[in-house]
């Protein structure tokens, strides 16, 4: 009877210790320096976030056990040859169970190599580009919508305001931007659009004064382009202070992030395709609701999540579901859930390609179009504009 | 072409601390690229703290780079002039590695603005910005200060002494120690003065010093070693060419002719296009 005491004594005191909670460690890298670090950290923050309310929580369910989450995280410095070998680093000596993808699409096409030999899954965010996805990777999958649709909702909005628009793409000479204006060039032509001056500038460019006369020489009404945070408001603020006259200016990544407003009169107008916003209204299967994430992010960070930040957490969210689907962590099973996933949460519908030759590339998303407008009281705010039926407010055309 | 013509003064004069480093002590001045990106640093903190007008700022950053350069000198410097070349590529490598690391540490190689602009003046459908201007004269009115301080002053005549023959210039009573120190004082001062100019035109990193220290190089073989008034014509004709020929090529095409212009000159002209010519 003594003996049965002791054991429910010590059965208690183990469990009020957390005894037969499980760690799962998820690795991944964070651009805490070097050029995608606006980018990235946003990001971060969604994964951060998604760890924080688990953790909080007392872990989650699967399998009859619960699991608590530990990062395993390293600073890449924006740099592929980092990423490769902490990616090794964290599947080796870290023992990570899962990976979350690096910020950028180079980055991560250089980290899927690395878990891919070594049979990791790793979710992707940030990372749009889809030519990794055809390269028969068995436990890669895609949280974003790839790069052709990025700049679609743009080319969609402009035809429903002026078909007679002429358009320029100025955009940085990276794999992203590159797969995504060179099928948004073949839908602009199909569309019956004007092309009239294409051309890619360096990923480090910080002076676009010529690119810009060029624009101006071209007599291009729109331009669409861009790339990550820091080319993209350097374009911005030089274009403003060019004073080019342009009806529509359309940018990838940057004008989605809050420190966009850091650019002032340079910001309005701006529209930038987006994954996510906090005006979105999916209904959520799986995990909070959007005004659900937006406020406990902005609790936490005091800013309004980005859609770097939403797919980062989302990448958590739906790690999570197939854990619990798959029973446990074991790897299999989990990469057989994510195959048979089809799911909406706050971020939208989830489903990844199965065939051999896209496999893990996002079929199920899509995005949407956000334009940073100015309020009735003259603060800078970011508005969905496109499609219409998602809209929170109308497209502002033309801006000057 | 104009902005080429605007941006390239700013690249002559911070090829002028680097060529007249090179040119009275024979230094290759491997911290010019860091000190630069200093500057860039040095105007960003001032224009955060002040709020003032950014360009009345470069006389505090002149008076910082002066005395930086100082510092510099004796620590790195002063001990390997008249030693081997490689000798004060190595120190002042190691000097540039540190200044980098220090950097790195305290900002990142995140991206940085000074938010301040001038109004532009809009000519047809092209405005040149105000910041571009102001640049553009800054470097001129600096370039032209220093030309009259090397020919016009007791100081700036002793310069230009010990950089033709240091023995002689002793000789003749010079303090060739004290000539050489305040020499690498101005080198600094200018490479800073310049990254400040930049940095209110371009976003920049503590890497960025870099690319300047490259287009540096290029304007001091273009105008000839020890010809600081030189590499300000220089930095802009390498200003107009960028301006000239971008119309027709592409942008990223730019480093590949300013380089293959670089081997040129170094072939055709060893002396710069300001330089002395050999005689026979």
């Amino acid at each position: 009877m003594k003996q049965v005491a002791l054991l429910a004594l010590a059965a208690v005191l183990l469990a009020g210790t957390g005894f037969g909670q499980q760690t799962i460690t998820i690795g991944f890298t964070v651009s805490k320096t070097g050029v995608l670090n606006v980018d990235s950290t946003e990001k971060y923050r969604g994964f951060e976030l998604w760890r924080d309310q688990i953790n909080a929580a007392g872990g989650f369910k699967a399998g009859g056990k619960s699991y608590n989450i530990k990062f395993a995280t390293y600073d890449d410095e924006s740099n592929s040859k980092r990423v490769q070998q902490l990616y090794t680093r964290m599947i080796l000596e870290d023992k990570a169970d899962f990976l979350f993808s690096p910020y950028s699409s180079p980055l991560t096409s250089t980290a899927a190599v690395v878990t891919e030999q070594y049979g990791k899954i790793m979710l992707t965010s940030g990372a749009a580009e889809g030519k990794t996805y055809t390269l028969g990777n068995h436990f890669l999958f895609q949280m974003f919508a790839p790069a052709p649709e990025y700049l679609k909702v743009a080319l969609d909005a402009l035809k429903s305001k002026d078909p007679k628009a002429t358009v320029a793409f100025v955009y940085e000479d990276s794999s992203f931007s590159v797969a995504v204006v060179t099928p948004a060039k073949a839908y602009a032509q199909q569309l019956g659009f004007n092309v009239v001056f294409t051309e890619a500038y360096a990923p480090a460019t910080t002076d676009f004064s010529a690119i810009i006369d060029k624009v101006i020489n071209s007599k291009a009404t729109v331009l669409l382009g861009g790339g990550h945070y820091a080319d993209g408001s350097t374009l911005a603020r030089q274009l403003q202070g060019h004073k080019v006259p342009l009806k529509m200016l359309t940018l990838l990544v940057a004008p989605d992030s809050p420190q966009w407003v850091e650019l002032g009169d340079a910001a309005v107008g701006i529209t930038v395709p987006s994954q996510w916003a906090p005006q979105s209204t999916f209904k959520s299967q799986y995990g909070p609701s959007g005004a659900d994430f937006a406020k406990a992010y902005a609790a936490k960070y005091n800013t309004p999540p980005s859609y770097e930040s939403a797919g980062g957490y989302v990448c958590g969210l739906i790690l999570q579901r197939a854990i619990e689907q798959a029973g446990g962590p074991d790897s299999a099973k989990v990469a057989a859930a994510l195959n048979s996933t089809d799911i909406t949460t706050f971020y939208g519908r989830t489903q990844f390609a199965t065939a051999d030759n896209n496999h893990g590339l996002q079929v199920g998303h899509s995005m949407i179009l956000a334009q940073w407008q100015k309020d009735k009281s003259g603060k800078l705010t970011k508005e969905v504009v496109w499609p219409l039926a998602g809209k929170s407010a109308n497209l502002v055309y033309p801006i000057h | 072409m104009i902005d080429g013509l605007l941006v390239g003064a700013v690249y002559g004069l911070a090829a002028m601390g680097l060529s007249l480093i090179w040119g009275v002590m024979d230094v290759i001045n491997l911290t010019h690229g860091s000190m630069i990106a200093l500057g860039m640093f040095a105007m960003y903190l001032l224009f955060a703290a002040l709020t003032i007008n950014a360009y009345v700022l470069l006389l505090p950053i002149i008076v910082a780079g002066l005395l930086l350069g100082i510092v510099v000198y004796w620590m790195a410097v002063h001990w390997v002039v008249g030693r081997s070349m490689l000798m004060s590529l190595l120190s002042t490598f190691a000097v540039n590695m540190m200044v980098i690391g220090i950097g790195t540490a305290i900002w990142s190689t995140s991206p940085y603005n000074v938010n301040f602009t001038l109004p532009g003046i809009t000519i047809g459908a092209y405005t040149f910005t105000g910041n571009h201007i102001a640049a553009a004269i800054s470097s001129v009115v600096i370039a032209l200060a220093l030309q009259l301080f090397l020919y016009q002053t007791r100081t700036g005549k002793a310069i230009r002494a010990v950089a033709d023959n240091r023995e002689a210039a002793e000789l003749m009573g010079i303090s060739s120690t004290l000539v050489l120190t305040i020499a690498f004082g101005i080198g600094i001062a200018l490479a800073m003065t310049s990254g400040a100019l930049v940095s209110t035109l371009f976003p920049f990193t503590i890497l960025s010093g870099a690319t300047y220290q490259l287009k540096s190089f290029v304007v001091t073989i273009l105008a000839g070693l020890g010809k600081p008034f030189g590499a300000l014509i220089a930095g802009v004709l390498l200003g107009l060419l960028e301006g000239v020929v971008t119309p027709f090529i592409a942008v990223s095409w730019i480093p590949l002719i300013e380089f293959g212009l670089f081997v040129v000159v170094l072939v055709a002209f060893p002396q710069g296009i300001f330089g002395k010519r050999a005689t026979a």
